[in-house]
């Protein structure tokens, strides 16, 4: 039972992990978060579903151009949520975003309608089998834990190796300086929202062939994504996959021990108690404040 | 003088218009039709259940006026709103079909929510309340006396009663497991479940719950498969359902599951996989295999009506239109019975109908006033989806 619970927990915890990389890549960038995750995930799935089901193209296909215009969703999210109040010296980007999203999925529910539908993978349709124990898990659980965590590589590398990912972290530490140096800002920070949404589209595209799509997909992924980003310190790649992991983890342990009656209340809780002990996160580091 | 005279001409042909209209109008009453209002989904995720209702309803209202109509000729209208199975509009719906429309009966739709927030309206002001899907138990159970809410549907008490004589019956069932939506509608049906087994002085191995928007159920199934339980009652929509079945699948775990009609209600084979057909739902009605006389004949008034109906395949939801067409019936006869069109009338005319040879059976004194639940537990049929159509279940053994 432990041992289901490990594999459940860990497929679980990497699809909030991916999601919580976009939380990540904007905040690092810009000090904003893109509360539109969730849509951005659906959208990954809804779009996917009508190009490769409705309009019968070829899979490859619909996976990239869904992708392409999640990248495209994220730029309008930063032109139209974002920029105009973060310019004005105003939070009501938060407000924003949250709207957004929720123009985005009624949207959708007028479109795609409400009904729930199927997205196979032929990587999801015949389960491995772990151990004497009848158990299985399907090679695309396997693969989202692996896509989470090259993501996450990449990101990491990315920013701190490259001169496009060093130019990132110059225009968080200090806007003026960073525009000074010659660095694009404004560009920095929709590309920072282009790729949120494309981990949030990527995540959904993973994951609708375990779940289904549907134009309310997102809403509770995002909630948990967010509580497992700021649970990994907001400021780590790292940090922020694996508390994914581990939220995930819990949940599933929690629910094969206890019982389902108490996952959300202690998950919850314990998301609480950590960040009362360390409230950066677990993986995140303190902000220095120069005075 | 002449702008006088004027006026004065106006105001005699206005006089004749408003005495030919109203003598108009006088003339035509015996003839107006008898309006029946129906407040369901419309539109959204049970589009397709209100479609159904809206066809068993209008098949029957035909029979009805093509025979003659009720109350001495006059023929019934079906007057139509969408409540979008949200509550709050479904009252809206229901006080313009009382106040404005003039509705002699209304006909609910397949939300429980929705039946339970009209209710109170329908008790208040008299209006007869006849409820072709929804199935919480207290929606004619609703403490009001004098009650004007009546049924020809599941209910949820006596399906959990049902469902616990099937798994008793066809599995062998002695430890069942319960795997429910957390949500009102599970919860209702945890104690009725728990209940049926207190009755029969047994009790489940272990109660398991899951959001609508869980993928991974392996966690709460791997705790019923370690209780020991050899059947799981599953309660929940279409899609959680479907999740329910992949994660059995992913655990390798064959155990039979005995459901509440949640997966009657959307694309099940699509979603759940091939193991969707190893579910056993309940209905009250299935247009497949032998057929009544009533039921040859609605399949082929349904198939000349709409030239989507092929067979018995295309009526879907079954129970949608087979629970509407007898409603619609008894609902008439309950008219007639009453004499008028007057709400306390016809509640007490539902009580005088004797018999009615319907189509998910005879009925005989289908109401009484301690009765407002024209179908039991005996009148449920089993049934499982093999390739997106639901027909009779088949206990493999």
């Amino acid at each position: 039972m432990v041992l289901s619970a490990l594999i459940s927990g860990l497929g679980l915890g990497s699809m909030y992990g991916l999601m919580a990389l976009g939380f990540y890549v904007t905040y690092a960038v810009s000090g904003t978060v893109n509360f539109a995750q969730g849509s951005s995930m659906m959208l990954g799935a809804v779009l996917t579903f009508a190009f490769a089901k409705t309009l019968g193209w070829p899979m490859w296909l619909a996976i990239i151009l869904a992708l392409m215009l999640c990248a495209l969703y994220g730029l309008a999210v930063e032109f139209f949520a974002v920029r105009p109040f973060v310019n004005q010296g105003s939070d009501a980007w938060l407000m924003a975003t949250v709207a957004l999203g929720i123009v985005v999925d009624n949207l959708v529910l007028f479109t795609f309608g409400k009904e729930p539908r199927s997205l196979p993978s032929p990587l999801a349709q015949v389960p491995i089998k772990i151990g004497d124990l009848g158990l299985g898990v399907y090679p695309l659980q396997v693969l989202i834990p692996l896509v989470g965590l090259a993501l996450a590589a990449i990101l990491h590398t990315l920013s701190r190796r490259t001169r496009w990912g060093t130019g990132m972290l110059a225009v968080v530490q200090n806007k003026s300086s960073a525009r000074l140096m010659g660095i694009p800002i404004k560009r920095v920070i929709a590309v920072s929202f282009a790729l949120s949404a494309l981990f949030a589209g990527t995540a959904g595209v993973l994951i609708a062939p375990l779940f289904n799509v549907n134009a309310d997909m997102g809403t509770l992924f995002g909630l948990k994504a967010f509580a497992v980003a700021i649970l990994g310190g907001i400021t780590s790649a790292w940090g922020v996959m694996l508390a994914g992991l581990l939220f995930g983890l819990v949940e599933a342990l929690v629910t094969s021990t206890l019982g389902s009656g108490y996952t959300q209340i202690i998950t919850f809780a314990l998301v609480i108690a950590v960040l009362a002990w360390r409230p950066s996160g677990l993986f995140g580091r303190t902000e220095v404040k120069k005075v | 003088m002449t702008h006088l005279h004027f006026q004065a001409a106006r105001r005699t042909a206005l006089a004749c218009v408003a005495t030919l209209a109203f003598a108009g109008t006088c003339q035509a009453q015996p003839a107006d039709p008898v309006k029946i209002g129906l407040v369901t989904a419309l539109s959204g995720q049970s589009a397709l259940a209100g479609e159904a209702i809206t066809r068993g309803l209008q098949i029957a209202i035909d029979e009805v006026n093509a025979k003659g109509g009720i109350l001495g000729g006059r023929k019934l209208e079906l007057v139509r709103r969408d409540d979008e199975s949200n509550p709050a509009k479904g009252v809206v719906a229901a006080r313009e079909l009382i106040f404005k429309e003039k509705v002699a009966l209304i006909i609910g739709g397949l939300d429980t929510p929705v039946s339970m927030a009209i209710v109170p309206l329908m008790n208040q002001e008299k209006m007869p309340f006849m409820v072709p899907w929804a199935a919480g138990t207290a929606i004619t159970k609703n403490g009001a006396t004098p009650n004007y809410a009546f049924r020809v549907s599941a209910v949820d008490e006596l399906v959990d009663v049902g469902m616990l004589d099937y798994a008793q019956k066809n599995f062998k069932s002695t430890k069942p497991g319960m795997i429910l939506i957390n949500n009102p509608w599970g919860e209702s049906n945890e104690k009725g479940l728990k209940a049926a087994l207190t009755a029969k002085g047994m009790t489940a191995v272990g109660v398991e719950k899951f959001e609508g928007n869980d993928i991974d159920m392996v966690p709460q199934l791997s705790r019923l498969k370690a209780a020991g339980a050899d059947t799981l009652f599953l309660v929940a929509n279409v899609g959680p359902s479907a999740q329910v079945v992949k994660s059995l699948d992913r655990m390798g775990w064959k155990v039979p599951i005995v459901s509440h009609w949640g997966p009657a209600g959307g694309r099940f084979t699509e979603l759940a996989g091939p193991s969707g057909k190893d579910v056993h739902f309940v209905q009250t009605y299935s247009f497949f295999g032998k057929q009544s006389k009533v039921g040859d004949q609605v399949i082929k008034t349904m198939m000349t009506k709409y030239p989507g109906v092929k067979g018995p395949g295309d009526i879907t939801p079954a129970v949608g239109v087979a629970n509407a067409y007898d409603s619609m019936h008894l609902a008439a006869m309950a008219i007639n019975a009453a004499g008028s069109t007057n709400g306390d009338a016809i509640r007490q005319g539902f009580y005088k109908i004797e018999k009615y040879d319907g189509l998910i059976k005879s009925y005989v004194k289908p109401f009484t006033e301690a009765k407002h639940d024209a179908l039991s537990s005996a009148d449920y049929v089993w049934a499982q989806f093999i390739d997106n159509q639901i027909v009779p279940a088949v206990v493999t053994k």
